[in-house]
C-alpha cells in the first residue's frame, strides 16, 4: 500500500505565472475509496488553481464533515484550511471571510453536509451572498457513515441495501437559484473538460458561486439501482452549454457567433465563453434555469453546465458596506482612534 | 489509433528500457531486485544466462542500458546498472552447481569457432549443453580476444576474465591456441557441420599523413597503432613507454592507450582529437578517468604531418579545426588557420580498426559487400555460404563486448537450427512470454513499489595518484554492500508492467488523477467520418502531457464502454502501482514480464 505519491513528475509539465507546476497544488495522497468521484473533483480543483496561478497561501479551504469534506486535505497543502463540524462550514466561512476578505474561499461539502444537517446554514450563506466558491460533492448518500440515502437522492432510488428514497429530493442548484446565488452550475466529477473551466470561472467570480458536482460513491452508491453510479451518469448526462474560461491576460482569438455563443465578462476582466448546446439556453434567467433543471429531471436526464450567472451582483461585503481593509488588518489605532476623533464625532451631532 | 497488440511480448519488452537497450536483453530489473534481496548468486546467474561475462561486463561494458534508463527521464542520472552487475559478480558464491550440464553423449555435430573472443565463446556456451562438439581456433596464446589483448588490467583484472572464460572452456571446448586460421577453404574441408567466424576487427588503422612512410624506418617504434601497442603490453612484449607520448583519436582505445602509457612511465601524455571534447567517441566515464589521472586532452586538433629531423622522428604537426554541423547533424571540420607542433617520442594511433579477411578465399561462394564485409542475413548472421556464420566485430565492424555476446546467442540459435536441416530464418523459434500478477493483498505487491528519490551513487576508486603507479591494479573498487543496496533501490522495476483490462474499467478516472507522471489519459476517440490522421491528431491533443519520446510507443486500449480510449504514455511511468491501487475494479494490475527464451528475442 502506498502512502505517498512520488515527487517525480513528467519532465514536460508546464509551469504557471508563479513558476509552479500543477503538482505544487496537490495535497496528501487520498485515503478515500479507490475510484471515489471526490478524488476527481480534487484533481479538477488542483488543475483550476494551477491554471489560475493562485498563490496557495492566499486560499482558505473550508469544509464540514463527510468523505467530501475530507477532500481538502488532498489538495493545496500549502493553503489555509478549516475542517469544521458537520453542516457548519458556512458559518465558519462567514466568520473567516469577515475577518479577511482578501483570501479565496474554496469550500467543499457533501450532499449530507449541505442538504441534511446543514441545510439551514446552506440557505443562509446563499442569502448572504458570501464571496466564496461553494462546491457540493453530490453522491446521493452519506458516504462516510456507510451509505444512508441523502436528501438529494432521487425519489424512488434505492441504496445499496435496498432501502428506497421515499421523500422528495432536494436540488441544491434550484435552492441556490431561488435564494439569489449569482453563479450556479452543475457538473460531473468525471467530466473535467467541463468542471475545470467552471471552477476557474467560479473562483474568479466575485460573489456567491455554487457548483453541485455529481460525484459517484463507488462503494455505497455505484450499484445498478442507483441514479448516481458511473454508468447511470455516463448514460443520462446532458449538457446545456460548454463553457470556456478565458483569463484576463489571454487574447480572445475567435469570434463569438451570435445565437450559439455568448461572452460574459467577469469582475476581474476575465471572460466566460459559453457555447450553447440547447438552442433556448440562457445565462441570465434564474427562473428559466429552474424550469430547465426540473424538466430534464422529469425526462430522467441530468442537466449540467452553467445555469445562471450575474457577474455584477453584490456580495456580502458590498451589501454591508464594510471597509476595504480586511478586518484582521485593522490596528488598534484604526479601531480605537482616541478621544480627539470621538470628540470630533460628538461635535458633529451638536 | 491502433489498439496495442499485446499478443506478443514486443510492446512489453520495449517498456523495459534497459533490457530493451541491452543487445542481449539482460533482464536488468530482475537482477537488481535480487541484489536488493542480497541474493547475489541468483543475480549473477540471471546475468550469466544473458550476457555470459557478468564480472567482465560489470566493469567494462559499454552500458547502452544506462542512457536508456527511464530514471534519467524523471531525474538526473540513470541507475548504475553496470556497477550493480559487478556487485553480483563480486559477492556471488560458487556457481558451479548452477552451470548447465553438458551431455556426455554428443549429438554428432562438430562446429568450428574461429577466434576466442566473446562472440565465439558465447556460441560455445550456448551449443555445448545441446550436445555439440566445439572446436576452437585462436591465434593468441590464450582465450578472451580483445577482452584480454586490449582492455587493460587496471580496468579488467585478469583473474576476473580468466574465471569467466574458464566456466566456458571447462564445459569441454576443444581449444587450439596459437593456431592461426589462414584458409577458410581448408577448414571447410575438415568436415565441420558449421563454422562460426568470430575473428573480431584486429587491424588498427594508420594515418597516412606526410611523414608516415619515413617514421619507424630507423628500426625504432615512433608511431604504432594503439591496438598493436596495447596487445604488446598485455602479452609482455612491451613494458615501458618513453617520456612524451601523443595519442591520436578520441575513442575508448585512445583512453586505454593514454592511461597505459602513463602507467608505463610516460610523464607527458597528450590525447589530441579532431572532434570537440563533447563529441569524442569515448564513454564519458573513460574521459573523466583519463583526466583525473593527469592526462591532457586537446580537442579540435587534426594531425597533418609527422615531423622528422635528420631522419629522426621529433613530433607531430596539427591544425586547429572547429566542428560545423549542418541541419542534418552532419559534421564538417573547418580550419581555424592555427597550427600546433607537439614534440614527442611515441605516437599511438587510435583512429579506428578494421576487420581482416585475407584468409577467406573469394572463390568459395562466400559473398562480400562493397566494403569488403561478408554479406550477412541480419536475422540469422548466416553468410552466403550456408554453413558459415559470423558474429561480433567480424560481422559488422568494431562494436563492443555485449554486442559480440548478443551476436553469439543469435548465431548459436541459427547454427542449431541449421544443423537440424532447417531454415535458420523461417524456422527460428520465438520466445513465449508470461505476465505474472504481483498482487499479494488488496494494495500489496510482491515487488517494492515505493519510489526512492536518492541520487545516483558514485563508485569508489583507489586514489588517482596510486592508480597511475601500477599497471595492473584495478582502479575502481566497486560498490560495497551498503552502496549496492542503496543503488538497487533506485531501480523503478520497469519489468513490472501496468496491465489494463478494458472490460472492467468503469471510467472513473481515478488512475488518471493519481498518476504522478501523467501517463494515463482517457480520451475521445474522434469521429469515424474523419481520416485516421485527423483522429490520431485529435487523440494526441488530449494527452495530459505531450509525449517526450515517440520511440517508446503509447499503449492504446480498445474502446471502452463510453467509446473513449485509455492511452498510456509508457515513457515516464514509474511503475509505482498507484494506478492499480486506486482502481476500484482491478482494471489495472501490476504484472511482471517473464520471457522464456531471451536469446530468441535478440533480433
Ligand atoms: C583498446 C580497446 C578497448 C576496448 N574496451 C572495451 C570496453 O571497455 N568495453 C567493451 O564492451 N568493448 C571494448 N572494446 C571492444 C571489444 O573488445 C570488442 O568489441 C570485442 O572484444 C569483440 O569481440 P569479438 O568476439 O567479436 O572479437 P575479439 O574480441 O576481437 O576476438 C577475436 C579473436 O579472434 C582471433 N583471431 C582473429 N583472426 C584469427 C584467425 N585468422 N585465426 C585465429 N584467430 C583469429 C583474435 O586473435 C582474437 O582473439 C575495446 C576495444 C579496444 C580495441
Ligand atoms: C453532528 C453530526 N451528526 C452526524 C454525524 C455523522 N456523519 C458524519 S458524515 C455524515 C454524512 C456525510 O454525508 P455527505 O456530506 O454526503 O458526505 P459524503 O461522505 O457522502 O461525501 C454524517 C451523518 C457527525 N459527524 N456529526
Ligand atoms: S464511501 Fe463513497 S464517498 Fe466515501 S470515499 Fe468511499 S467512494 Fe467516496
Ligand atoms: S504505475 Fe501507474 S500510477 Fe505509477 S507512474 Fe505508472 S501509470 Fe502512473
Ligand atoms: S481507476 Fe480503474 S476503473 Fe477507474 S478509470 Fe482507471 S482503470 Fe478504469
Ligand atoms: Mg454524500
Amino acid at each position: 500500500m502506498s502512502f505517498q505519491k512520488s515527487k517525480f513528475h513528467h519532465p514536460r509539465l508546464p509551469v504557471n505565472d508563479l513558476g509552479l507546476n500543477y503538482r505544487d497544488y496537490e495535497g496528501a495522497l487520498s485515503t478515500l475509496c479507490a475510484g471515489c468521484g471526490h478524488d476527481s473533483i480534487t484533481s479538477a480543483i488542483v488543475q483550476a488553481c494551477f491554471e489560475l496561478s493562485l498563490p496557495p497561501h492566499q486560499v482558505a479551504k473550508m469544509s464540514g464533515i463527510g468523505c467530501s469534506s475530507k477532500a481538502p486535505n488532498y489538495f493545496l497543502n500549502k493553503a489555509h484550511g478549516f475542517n469544521t463540524v458537520h453542516g457548519r462550514m458556512p458559518s465558519v466561512t462567514t466568520g473567516a471571510n469577515l475577518a479577511n476578505r482578501e483570501l479565496t474561499y474554496l469550500a467543499m461539502s457533501g450532499d449530507g453536509d449541505s442538504a441534511s444537517i446543514g441545510l439551514g446554514q446552506f440557505a443562509h450563506v446563499v442569502r448572504r451572498q458570501l464571496n466564496m466558491l461553494y462546491m457540493v460533492a453530490n453522491n446521493g448518500v452519506y458516504g462516510l457513515t456507510k451509505g444512508q440515502l441523502a436528501a438529494t437522492a432521487d425519489r424512488g432510488m434505492k441504496n445499496k441495501v435496498g432501502e428506497q428514497s421515499l421523500f422528495t429530493d432536494i436540488d441544491l442548484c434550484v435552492m441556490a437559484l431561488q435564494l439569489g446565488a449569482t453563479f450556479v452550475a452543475r457538473s460531473f466529477s468525471g467530466d473535467k473538460k467541463q468542471l475545470v473551466p467552471l471552477i476557474k470561472a467560479a473562483i474568479s467570480h466575485q460573489g456567491f458561486a455554487f457548483i453541485d458536482i455529481i460525484s459517484p460513491c463507488v462503494t455505497f452508491n455505484n450499484h445498478p439501482d442507483s441514479t448516481r453510479s458511473y454508468d447511470y451518469v455516463h448514460q443520462h448526462i446532458t449538457t446545456a452549454a460548454v463553457t470556456d474560461f478565458v483569463p484576463v491576460k489571454q487574447e480572445i482569438t475567435s469570434d463569438c457567433a451570435a445565437g450559439i455563443c455568448e461572452d460574459i465578462c467577469l469582475h476581474d476582466g476575465s471572460l466566460m465563453r459559453i457555447h450553447k448546446l440547447q438552442p433556448d439556453y440562457e445565462t441570465k434567467n434564474a427562473m428559466k434555469a429552474i424550469v430547465d433543471i426540473e424538466t430534464h429531471k422529469k425526462k430522467g436526464e441530468i442537466l449540467t453546465g452553467l445555469f445562471y450567472l450575474d457577474a455584477n451582483g453584490e456580495h456580502y461585503h458590498e451589501i454591508n458596506n464594510t471597509t476595504d481593509t480586511p478586518l484582521n488588518k485593522l490596528t488598534q489605532d484604526d479601531l480605537c482612534p482616541g478621544s480627539r476623533v470621538l470628540s470630533g464625532i460628538n461635535d458633529s451631532f451638536r | 489509433m491502433k489498439t496495442t497488440d499485446t499478443s506478443s511480448y514486443q510492446h512489453f519488452l520495449k517498456v523495459v528500457d534497459c533490457q530493451h537497450a541491452c543487445p542481449a536483453h539482460t533482464p536488468v530489473p530482475e537482477y537488481i531486485r535480487l541484489i536488493a534481496e542480497k541474493r547475489y548468486t541468483a543475480a549473477y546467474m540471471i546475468n550469466w544466462e544473458s550476457n555470459v561475462f557478468p564480472g567482465v561486463l560489470g566493469r567494462v561494458c559499454d552500458r547502452p542500458c544506462e542512457p536508456a534508463c527511464r530514471r534519467s527521464r524523471v531525474e538526473e542520472k540513470p541507475v548504475a546498472i553496470c556497477r550493480l552487475k559487478r556487485v553480483a559478480a563480486d559477492n556471488k558464491e560458487d556457481i558451479h552447481p548452477y552451470l548447465p550440464k553438458v551431455p556426455t553423449e554428443k549429438n554428432g555435430k562438430r562446429i568450428a569457432l574461429i577466434g576466442a573472443g566473446p562472440a565465439s565463446l558465447t556460441v560455445a556456451r550456448d551449443l555445448l549443453p545441446l550436445g555439440y562438439d566445439i572446436v576452437l581456433f585462436e591465434r593468441d596464446p590464450k582465450a578472451g580476444g580483445m577482452m584480454r589483448s586490449q582492455i587493460p588490467a587496471f580496468r579488467l583484472p585478469e583473474t576476473v576474465l580468466d574465471e569467466e572464460l574458464n566456466y566456458i572452456l571447462n564445459m569441454g571446448v576443444e581449444s587450439h591456441f596459437g593456431e592461426d586460421i589462414s584458409s577458410l577453404s581448408n577448414l571447410l574441408k575438415s568436415g565441420f557441420d558449421a563454422v562460426f567466424v568470430g575473428t573480431g576487427a584486429p587491424n588498427g588503422r594508420w594515418l597516412t599523413i606526410p611523414g608516415h612512410d619515413q617514421v619507424n624506418c630507423d628500426g625504432s617504434t615512433s608511431v604504432d597503432t594503439g591496438i598493436n601497442w596495447l596487445s604488446n603490453v598485455t602479452f609482455g612484449h612491451n613494458d615501458s613507454a618513453p617520456k612524451r607520448v601523443v595519442v591520436l583519436g578520441g575513442g575508448n582505445t585512445a583512453m586505454d592507450c593514454c592511461r597505459t602509457a602513463k602507467r608505463l612511465g610516460a610523464t607527458e601524455v597528450t590525447v589530441l582529437v579532431r572532434s570537440s571534447f563533447a563529441a569524442m567517441k569515448a564513454s564519458p566515464w573513460e574521459k573523466e578517468d583519463a583526466q583525473a589521472e593527469g592526462i591532457s586532452i586537446k580537442a579540435n586538433y587534426t594531425p597533418i604531418e609527422y615531423v622528422l629531423e635528420a631522419g629522426k622522428f621529433v613530433g607531430v604537426n596539427f591544425e586547429q579545426v572547429t566542428s560545423v554541423y549542418d541541419e542534418s547533424g552532419k559534421r564538417t571540420l573547418s580550419n581555424t588557420g592555427a597550427t600546433l607542433f607537439v614534440a614527442c617520442d611515441l605516437v599511438l594511433v587510435a583512429v579506428g580498426q578494421d576487420t581482416a579477411f585475407p584468409w577467406i578465399e573469394r572463390d568459395i561462394g562466400l559473398r562480400f559487400n562493397k566494403w569488403q564485409q561478408p554479406a550477412l542475413n541480419k536475422a540469422t548472421l548466416q553468410s552466403s555460404l550456408e554453413q558459415v556464420f559470423f558474429g561480433g566485430d567480424a560481422a559488422y565492424g568494431p562494436k563492443n563486448i555485449i554486442t559480440a555476446v548478443a551476436n553469439g546467442h543469435q548465431a548459436a540459435i541459427s547454427i542449431d537450427i541449421f544443423c537440424q536441416g532447417k531454415n535458420a530464418e523461417t524456422d527460428r523459434p520465438e520466445s513465449a512470454f508470461n505476465l505474472i500478477s504481483q498482487k499479494m493483498g488488496i494494495h500489496d505487491w510482491s515487488y517494492d513499489s515505493n519510489i526512492d528519490h536518492q541520487a545516483r551513487n558514485l563508485v569508489p576508486h583507489i586514489s588517482w595518484e596510486e592508480a597511475v603507479k601500477t599497471l595492473n591494479t584495478e582502479v575502481e573498487l566497486g560498490f560495497d554492500e551498503k552502496l549496492a543496496l542503496e543503488e538497487a533501490q533506485r531501480c523503478l522495476n520497469c519489468d513490472v508492467h501496468t496491465v489494463f483490462n478494458e472490460s472492467t474499467c468503469i471510467e472513473c478516472s481515478a488512475c488518471e488523477d493519481v498518476c504522478p507522471t501523467d501517463c494515463i489519459s482517457f480520451v475521445d476517440a474522434g469521429n469515424e467520418e474523419n481520416s485516421e490522421a485527423v483522429n490520431d491528431q485529435h487523440i494526441l491533443s488530449q494527452l495530459k502531457v505531450t509525449e517526450l519520446n515517440p520511440e517508446q510507443e503509447l499503449f492504446v486500449s480498445a474502446p471502452l464502454k463510453t467509446g473513449h480510449l485509455m492511452i498510456k504514455d509508457e515513457d515516464v511511468c514509474l511503475h509505482c502501482g498507484l494506478c492499480a491501487e486506486r482502481c476500484p475494479t482491478g482494471a489495472w494490475d501490476m504484472k511482471k514480464l517473464l520471457l522464456d527464451n531471451i536469446a530468441a528475442t535478440i533480433k
